[in-house]
């Protein structure tokens, strides 16, 4: 067995038992620490392919930002872990179906998976003969030309989720005292300070 | 390759990670002695000064210290998440430097994706502390935690743009690849620090609140949280996240001389200093950044939350995101762009 044998078959056995992990563990923080195992396998497994660019950004990504947020949210919820084990026997039945029926659409779309081979050659088109190319420089070269519209399409609905979600959360409320540096910047010993001749018994008017 | 070869080449990068590590923690043990002597320095005290001659054992009288104490585990910490965290963010910390190139052909692993593997490994650092202020069980570790979290990925967004612009100039992701790029016959003002000034001050920046240090150690702010995420932590774990810390500075202070300041180039590119071995540069370099850290812990007073998040997301992104912009421009119009 070679060396990236040994290591494709402990990064696959890794991320099925943390997979299994995320569905059987008790406590959902656990849950989500299993699942970023998960997803540190499987950069493991990309950059087995040879695929080291989206192995990295899939750690950044996936790792680094979105599961950051996961853990957050679930590590402030309030969750009574004995009643979510509750209906479990109840609900077996239908889920168990429903993974199984996942499982067969799977098998079959897996299995009758073939690649066009059309379609491998023309993304590397514009690559002269015997030039090597390191993965990310391949990548860039396709995203950027071949599918630039499609790169483009993707960042505008990304940036459309973005507005929706600051439109859906963002109230403005009353009454909160807002730090305005500018403002703050902006002012002089002139207008903070003032002197004042006081005359005796008198006092003066602010 | 024979199973010879194999193990060969996996004792040989073995040997040379047990070399690189051994060095790197006898180089921070002296860091955390010099980051203590300049504090005590600015504020007219002598600093640790009594453990070997002028406290030079400081850091190891520490270390032992700390190794035989007795680790306390809260009665309702998540005992197994709670030991894992420490764990999980010194050897983060530590898995950068893999990559780092100390001189020509110096790193570990030579990876042509080299600063997205430092930028990956670095944004998993914040799972160590979130981990260690939840498996607490304290408020004050979890408030630690929380705002640890919100820091580091809002200052990671601009150290991305900072770093897209110093690839856009060098054309490449390998970090040895960069610190070629800066060779030029210009020594010192070839170097990124100075036609990227902007950038070097934000990156400068970006790195202190990354690393949670002062000025923006709002996660372990003493004054209200105690010592925020480790706050429960004694003994051997909680020297594995003070490990982690410094090691992380360490990190971007070599990650700031690879990309800013030439990695192992010498700054004067003629003879009797370019005989200087490339080592001695970087380490020279390093050192150099590690001492503006410190002085900044010594001399600026701790950011309020609610600034840090707004020179985070108001002043250092859009600053960040128009010199990716104007850099991309300036090298494709004057044709300066490596490949171009």
């Amino acid at each position: 067995m070679t060396a990236a044998a040994a290591f494709f078959y402990l990064f696959a056995g890794v991320a099925i038992a943390s997979g299994f992990m995320v569905i059987a563990a008790r406590n959902p923080v656990t849950s989500v620490l299993f699942l970023i195992l998960a997803f540190v396998n499987a950069a493991g497994l990309f950059v087995l392919m040879g695929a080291e660019f989206l192995a990295m950004i899939l750690v950044v990504v996936y790792v680094g930002a979105v599961a950051v947020l996961f853990l957050f949210v679930v590590m402030m919820l309030d969750v009574d872990f004995a009643e979510l084990r509750n209906g479990f026997q109840q609900y077996l039945p239908v889920g168990g179906l429903i993974g199984v029926v996942f499982l067969i659409e799977i098998v079959l779309v897996v299995g009758s998976w073939t690649i066009d081979p059309g379609l491998v050659q023309a993304p590397l088109g514009n690559v002269a003969a015997g030039e090597s190319l390191t993965n990310t420089v391949a990548l860039g070269r396709v995203l950027y030309t071949e599918y630039v519209y499609f790169f483009q399409l993707a960042g505008l609905i990304l940036l459309v989720a973005m507005i929706g979600a600051i439109v859906l959360t963002l109230r403005d409320r009353p009454g909160v005292k807002r730090q305005n540096i500018a403002v703050q910047n902006a002012r002089t010993q002139a207008m903070a300070v003032e002197t004042r001749k006081v005359p005796s018994r008198q006092g003066v008017e602010v | 390759m024979t199973t010879l070869d194999v193990i060969g080449a996996v004792l040989l990068i073995a040997l040379k990670s047990f070399v690189l590590l051994a060095l790197l923690l006898v180089f921070i043990a002296y860091a955390l002695l010099a980051d203590r002597k300049i504090w005590a320095a600015v504020q007219l005290r002598r600093g640790p000064n009594v453990v070997g001659p002028w406290g030079l054992f400081q850091s190891f009288a520490d270390l032992i210290k700390f190794v035989i104490k007795e680790p306390v585990i809260p009665a309702g910490a998540n005992k197994a998440i709670y030991l894992l965290a420490p764990l999980v963010f010194a050897t983060l910390a530590l898995a950068s430097w893999a990559v780092i190139p100390l001189a020509e052909g110096w790193a570990i692993a030579d990876l042509n994706v080299g600063i997205t593997y430092i930028f990956a490994i670095s944004s998993l650092g914040v799972y160590g502390v979130i981990m260690g202020g939840w498996a607490s069980n304290s408020k004050y570790a979890f408030l630690g935690a929380l705002r640890s979290a919100a820091q580091m990925i809002s200052y990671e967004v601009s150290l991305g743009f900072v770093i897209i612009c110093v690839l856009l100039c060098a054309g490449s992701l390998n970090l040895s690849r960069i610190v070629l790029a800066q060779d030029t016959s210009l020594g010192l003002f070839g170097w990124y620090w100075l036609w990227l000034f902007p950038m070097f001050v934000v990156f400068f920046i970006s790195a202190l609140a990354e690393t949670n240090r002062p000025p923006f150690d709002l996660p372990e702010a003493e004054s209200e949280l105690v010592a925020g995420y480790m706050v429960e932590y004694s003994s051997t774990p909680y020297l594995l996240f003070m490990l982690g810390e410094y090691v992380a500075i360490m990190t971007m202070c070599a990650l700031g001389t690879v990309l800013f300041l030439g990695g192992w180039l010498s700054p004067i590119p003629f003879a009797p200093f370019t005989w200087v071995p490339g080592v001695i540069w970087f380490a020279l370099k390093a050192s150099f950044l590690f001492f503006m850290i410190a002085m900044v812990k010594a001399m600026v007073p701790r950011y309020r939350y609610d600034q840090l998040m707004r020179l985070g997301w108001k002043v250092f992104l859009p600053l960040s995101l128009i010199s990716v912009v104007v850099v991309a421009f300036v090298l494709k119009l004057t044709g300066l762009a490596p490949g171009a």
